[in-house]
C-alpha cells in the first residue's frame, strides 16, 4: 500500500467518522461538526493527491484546498447563526424536536 | 502514523463526547492533527491556514453557539438506539466501500520528490491564474458575513 | 251550374259539421241540435237540386264529372281521393237529402219526450253526412269509409236506447253481420287495386271503371273460370249483401227495429240499406264487363257470373223476406222483413235489366217504405207504445191522416196498378227478368213475391187499422222507453189522437211522392232510365205495345188483386175480435205458419252454429293469453328481478368491498410512505448515506464489469 493509499484511507476513516457523528448526533451544533469534519477529510484528500500526484506544479490541489477552507469556515457561520435563530424560535437544538416539515 | 493516530481519536471523541464543550475541545485536536498532516505532506500553507481559520474562528465559533444555546450541560447521547445503529452502519458501509475502492485502485509511483509550494507561488497562483475565485470567494465570504448577522440578529431591535 | 262540381264535398261535410257541433252541446240544446241538423241537411238538399239540374243541363258527350285530388304518398304512387257527379250521384244526392230531410222533421215530433234528444239529432246528422259521402264518392276507399262510419252510426242509433238490453244486442249483431260483408269487400277492394293501380272510379280514362282497366281486369281469369272483374264484383258484392240485408246475411235487419223508428226509416229502409245496391249500381261496368254477346238477341249479353250471383242472391231474398213476413206480429218486423224482400227486388233488378232498372225501384222504395215506417212510427206513437199489431186496431177512425198515408204507401209497395209508383217499378223489373237469358226462375220467384207482399201488407192494414179497439195497457220496464211513451198529452189506453203536424206533415208529402214518382219511369216516358242510361227518350203511348209491357202490366195487376182479395177474405170479411185470437193464416196452417213466423230458424242455427264456433274460440283465446303470454311475461319478468338481485349483490360485496379494500391499501401505502419524511433531518442524511453507497458500489462494480 503506498502511502498515498494509507493517506486516503485515512481521510475516508475521518469522513465516515464525520458522518458517523452527523447522522448520529441529536445536538444540531454536533452535527454541524460532524460536516465539518467531512470536508477536512475532503481536503486531506485534495492534498495527498496534490502530493502524490501526477502535476504538482500546478498548485491546483492547495488552491483548492484553500478555498474549501475559507468556504467550509463562511458556511459554518450561517449555519450556526441559523441554528441560533432556530434556538430562539423553539428553545431547543435538539433536532428531533425539530420535525415540523414532516410528511 | 503517530499523526494519523493522534487524529482519529481526535475526531472519534468529538463524535462520542456528551458534553458540547467537550466535543468542541476534542475537535481542536482533531483539526490540529490534520494540520500536522498537511505539514508532513508538504502543504505548509495549508496547513496553517487550516490552524488559523479552523481552529481559531470555526472552533471559537462553536463554542460561542454551545454557550448561546446553553448546551453546556452534558446531554444524553441520542434517544432511540435503532437511529445510533442504524447511524453508525451506514458509516461503516460508507467506510468500508470507499476503502474497498481505494484498496483496489491502481498504485502510483512510491518515491516523488517533495513539490515546491512557496508562498510567493501561492500568492502567485493566486493573484494571476486563480483570481476569479478569489474575487468571487470575498464576495462569497461578505455574502455570508452579512446573511449570519441578518439570521441570527434579535428581532425585537428592529422593531423598535 | 259548373261550380257545383268542386263544392259537391259540401253536400255531406255540411251536415258531419252539425253532427260535430251538436256532439258538443248539451242535452239541453235540444233546438240548436235540431236547427243544425235541419240546417244543414236543408242546405245539403238544395245543393243536391244544383247538382241535379248541372247534370240536366249538360247535353251530350260525357255527362261524368269528377273532381280528384291526391291524398298522401307512399312510396312513388298517390292514393289520390274524389268525388263524382254523373247522374246515378245526382238522382240518389236529391233522394237522400230530400226524403233524410222529412225524417229529420218527423222526429222533431217522435223524439220530443226523449231525454237524449240532441244526441239523437246528432247521430242523425253524422249518418246523413256519411251516407252523402258514399254516394259522391269516385274512390272505391272514400267510399268505403263513409260505408263504415254509415255501419258505425247505424249501430249507434239501434242501439239508441242503450239501457235496453234487447236494443244493445241488436246494434251489436247488426255491426257484426254486416262487418263480416264488409271482409269480402275489403277484399274486392284491394284485390281491384293490385290488378288496376287506382281504386279511382271516373279518372279521365285511367279511372278502374273506365274501359282500359276494365279491359285488363276481364283479360285475366282466375279460379272456377271466372274473369277477374266478376270475381272482384262477386267480393264486392259481399258487402253489399251484408249491408242490404241479402240472405244469408239478413238476419241484423228485424232486429235493428229495436232502434226509434224515424231510425228505421231513413236507415233500414230509404238509405243505408240501398247502399248496398247503390255499390252494386255504381260499379256495375266492372260486374257486367266481359259478358258474351249472344246470338239470339240482337245487342243483348249473356250477363257475368258476377250479375247472375246477383240476380239470384236477390230473388232468393225476395222470396225469402216475403215469406216471413206473411208470419210476424210485430209492426216494425213485418215492415223490416218486407225490406229485406224488396231489397232482394232491386237486387235482381240490377242483375237482371241493369242500374236504371235497380235504382228506379230504389228510389220508389225509398219514399214509399220510409212513408210507411214513419206511418208505423205514428201509429206506435197513437198507441203508447204498442207494437204488436195484435193488439191494435179500429185506429181508421183516430188517426185518419195516418190511415189515408198509410193505405197510399202499401198500395204502393203491393204495386197496385197505374197509379202508384210501385208499379212501374216493379214492373221494370219483372219484365226484365222474364226475358232473362239464363233462367226464369227469378221471374217465377218475384211474382210469387209480390203475391205475398200485397197478401201481407193488406193482413197488417186489417189488423192495425180495422176491426175494433184491441188495445191494452201496456207497461214499459225501461225508464227511458216509458218516458218516452208516456206524456201527459198520451192517457194510453183508451185515448188515442192523431199525432202532431210535424209529423204528419211529412206523411202526406211523402205520400204524394210515392204516386206521383212513378210516373217519371213508365215505359211511355222513361225518364228515369234515360236520364241515367244517357239516351235520348220521347213521350210516346207506343211505347205500351213494346215487348211484353202489355202481358207483365196485366199479369202483375193480377197477382196484385188475388193478393189483396185473400188478405181481405182472411182478415178483413171478418173483423179480428180479440188479441188473443190466433192468426186466420195461422189457424188454417199452424206448422208452416210457426215455421214461417221463426223466420225459418236462421237465427238459431246461426247461434247453434258460429256462435258457438266464436265463443270457443274467444275462450281459447283467452286461455292463450292468461297462460302462455302471460306465463312468459312472468318468467321474463322473474328473471330479470333474479338478475337485479344478483346485480345488488355483486355491486355490494365485490365492487364496493374491493373499492373500499383499495383505498385503505393506498391509504396504508401513504401511511407506510410517510414515515419517510419523519422531519427527522439525521434520517435524511442516512438515506443520502445509503445512496451514496450504492451509487459508489455500482461505479466500482459496474467499471470492473
Amino acid at each position: 500500500m503506498s502511502s498515498l493509499q494509507s493517506y486516503l484511507i485515512l481521510s475516508s476513516l475521518l469522513f465516515s467518522i464525520g458522518l458517523a457523528g452527523a447522522l448520529t448526533r441529536r445536538n444540531a451544533i454536533l452535527v454541524l461538526i460532524g460536516i465539518e469534519l467531512m470536508l477536512n477529510a475532503a481536503n486531506l484528500n485534495f492534498i495527498a493527491f496534490w502530493r502524490y500526484g501526477p502535476n504538482p506544479e500546478a498548485l491546483t490541489g492547495i488552491m483548492f484546498t484553500i478555498f474549501s477552507i475559507s468556504i467550509a469556515a463562511a458556511e459554518a457561520a450561517v449555519g450556526l447563526s441559523i441554528i441560533l435563530a432556530a434556538y430562539r424560535h423553539s428553545r431547543t437544538t435538539n433536532l428531533d424536536q425539530m420535525n415540523s416539515l414532516k410528511g | 502514523m503517530i499523526l494519523a493516530v493522534l487524529t482519529v481519536a481526535g475526531t472519534a471523541a468529538t463524535m462520542g463526547l456528551r458534553n458540547a464543550v467537550h466535543c468542541v475541545l476534542a475537535l481542536t485536536l482533531g483539526f490540529t492533527g490534520v494540520a500536522m498532516l498537511y505539514l508532513q505532506l508538504g502543504a505548509q500553507f495549508v496547513g496553517f491556514t487550516q490552524i488559523l481559520v479552523y481552529i481559531g474562528a470555526v472552533a471559537i465559533l462553536a463554542v460561542f453557539a454551545i454557550m448561546m444555546t446553553h448546551n453546556d450541560q452534558p446531554m444524553d447521547l441520542p434517544d432511540s438506539h435503532s437511529a445510533w445503529v442504524a447511524g453508525c452502519i451506514v458509516a461503516v458501509a460508507v467506510f468500508a466501500v470507499l476503502a474497498r475502492a481505494i484498496v483496489s485502485s491502481a498504485t502510483t509511483p512510491q518515491s516523488q520528490p517533495q513539490p515546491a509550494a512557496s508562498v510567493q507561488q501561492i500568492g502567485d497562483a493566486l493573484m494571476h491564474r486563480f483570481v476569479l475565485p478569489l474575487e468571487i470567494m470575498g464576495v462569497l465570504l461578505t455574502a455570508a458575513l452579512i446573511g449570519a448577522v441578518v439570521i441570527a440578529m434579535d428581532r425585537r431591535e428592529e422593531m423598535k | 251550374m259548373t261550380w257545383i262540381v268542386p263544392y259537391l264535398w259540401l253536400v255531406p261535410a255540411l251536415p258531419m259539421l252539425a253532427a260535430g257541433i251538436s256532439a258538443l252541446l248539451g242535452r239541453r240544446s235540444r233546438a240548436t241540435a235540431a236547427a243544425l241538423a235541419i240546417g244543414s241537411m236543408a242546405i245539403s238538399f238544395l245543393l243536391s237540386l244544383g247538382a241535379l239540374i248541372h247534370v240536366l243541363t249538360s247535353h251530350g258527350g260525357d255527362r261524368i264529372f269528377t273532381f280528384n285530388f291526391r291524398w298522401f304518398q307512399f312510396g312513388n304512387e298517390w292514393l289520390k281521393l274524389g268525388w263524382v257527379l254523373d247522374p246515378l250521384t245526382a238522382v240518389m244526392l236529391v233522394m237522400v237529402t230530400f226524403v233524410g230531410l222529412l225524417i229529420f222533421l218527423y222526429s222533431i215530433g217522435y223524439m220530443a219526450h226523449d231525454d237524449n234528444f240532441t244526441r239523437f239529432f246528432c247521430f242523425l246528422a253524422l249518418f246523413a253526412g256519411a251516407m252523402l259521402g258514399v254516394v259522391i264518392a269516385n274512390s272505391l276507399l272514400l267510399l268505403f269509409m263513409c260505408w263504415e262510419i254509415v255501419g258505425l252510426t247505424s249501430y249507434l242509433l239501434i242501439g239508441f236506447w242503450y239501457h235496453k238490453p234487447e236494443a244493445a244486442a241488436a246494434a251489436k249483431k247488426a255491426f257484426i253481420v254486416t262487418r263480416i260483408g264488409d271482409l269480402g269487400f275489403l277484399l274486392g277492394m284491394v284485390w281491384l287495386y293490385a290488378q288496376s293501380g287506382t281504386l279511382l272510379f271516373f279518372d279521365s280514362g285511367v279511372g278502374c271503371l273506365e274501359s282500359s282497366s276494365l279491359t285488363h281486369l276481364v283479360a285475366h281469369t282466375t279460379i272456377l273460370g271466372l274473369t277477374v272483374s266478376s270475381a272482384i264484383g262477386i267480393l264486392i258484392f259481399c258487402g253489399a249483401a251484408g249491408k242490404s240485408g241479402q240472405v244469408p246475411l239478413h238476419v241484423w235487419l228485424p232486429d235493428a227495429m229495436e232502434g226509434p223508428t224515424p231510425v228505421s226509416a231513413l236507415i233500414h229502409a230509404a238509405t243505408m240499406v240501398a247502399a248496398g245496391v247503390f255499390l252494386i249500381a255504381r260499379i256495375y261496368p266492372l260486374m257486367a264487363a266481359g259478358a258474351p254477346l249472344m246470338s239470339a238477341y240482337a245487342g243483348s249479353l249473356s250477363p257475368t257470373i258476377a250479375l247472375q250471383v246477383v240476380t239470384w242472391v236477390g230473388a232468393i231474398t225476395a222470396l225469402f223476406g216475403a215469406l216471413i213476413a206473411v208470419a210476424q206480429f210485430d209492426i216494425k218486423r213485418i215492415l223490416a222483413y218486407s225490406t229485406i224482400s224488396q231489397l232482394g227486388y232491386m237486387m235482381m233488378g240490377l242483375g237482371v235489366g241493369g242500374v236504371a232498372v235497380g235504382m228506379f225501384h230504389l228510389i220508389t222504395h225509398a219514399f214509399f217504405k220510409s212513408l210507411l215506417f214513419l206511418g208505423a212510427g205514428s201509429v206506435i206513437h197513437g198507441c203508447a207504445g204498442e207494437q204488436d199489431i195484435r193488439r191494435m186496431g179500429g185506429l181508421h177512425k183516430h188517426m185518419r191522416i195516418t190511415f189515408y198515408t198509410y193505405t197510399a204507401g202499401m198500395l204502393a209497395l203491393c204495386g197496385f196498378p197505374l197509379f202508384f209508383s210501385g208499379f212501374w217499378s216493379k214492373d221494370d223489373i219483372l219484365r226484365s227478368a222474364l226475358t232473362w237469358s239464363v233462367s226464369r226462375a227469378p221471374f217465377y220467384m218475384g211474382a210469387f213475391g209480390a203475391l205475398l207482399t200485397a197478401f201481407y201488407m193488406t193482413r197488417q192494414v186489417f189488423y192495425v187499422f180495422g176491426g175494433n179497439n184491441r188495445l191494452v195497457a201496456t207497461s214499459h220496464d225501461d225508464p227511458a222507453l216509458a218516458a218516452h211513451f208516456e206524456d201527459p198529452h198520451h192517457h194510453a189506453a183508451h185515448h188515442r189522437h192523431e199525432s202532431p203536424a210535424v209529423m204528419t206533415v211529412p206523411l202526406v208529402i211523402l205520400a204524394a211522392f210515392a204516386i206521383l214518382l212513378g210516373f217519371i219511369g213508365t215505359p211511355a216516358w222513361p225518364w228515369f232510365q234515360s236520364f241515367l242510361d244517357g239516351t235520348h227518350t220521347t213521350f210516346a203511348f207506343s211505347a205500351f205495345s213494346g215487348l211484353n209491357v202489355l202481358p207483365v202490366m196485366a199479369s202483375s195487376s193480377l197477382l196484385v188483386f188475388c193478393g189483396l182479395g185473400l188478405g181481405w177474405a182472411l182478415y178483413g170479411h171478418r173483423p179480428i175480435q180479440s188479441s188473443q185470437a190466433p192468426d186466420a193464416l195461422g189457424a188454417i196452417q199452424p206448422s208452416i205458419f210457426s215455421f214461417l213466423s221463426h223466420a225459418f230458424y236462421v237465427d238459431d242455427l246461426y247461434r247453434a252454429t258460429l256462435i258457438r264456433l266464436n265463443t270457443w274460440l274467444s275462450k281459447l283465446c283467452d286461455w292463450f293469453d292468461r297462460w302462455v303470454w302471460n306465463g312468459a311475461v312472468q318468467t321474463i319478468s322473474y328473471f330479470v328481478v333474479g338478475i337485479a338481485h344478483l346485480d345488488n349483490f355483486f355491486d355490494a360485496a365485490v365492487v364496493n368491498s374491493g373499492f373500499d379494500e383499495g383505498c385503505q391499501g393506498v391509504s396504508r401505502g401513504g401511511q407506510i410512505l410517510s414515515l419517510l419524511q419523519g422531519g427527522q433531518v439525521q434520517s435524511y442524511m442516512r438515506i443520502i448515506g445509503c445512496a451514496l453507497i450504492v451509487l459508489v458500489l455500482y461505479l466500482l462494480w459496474g467499471a470492473k464489469i
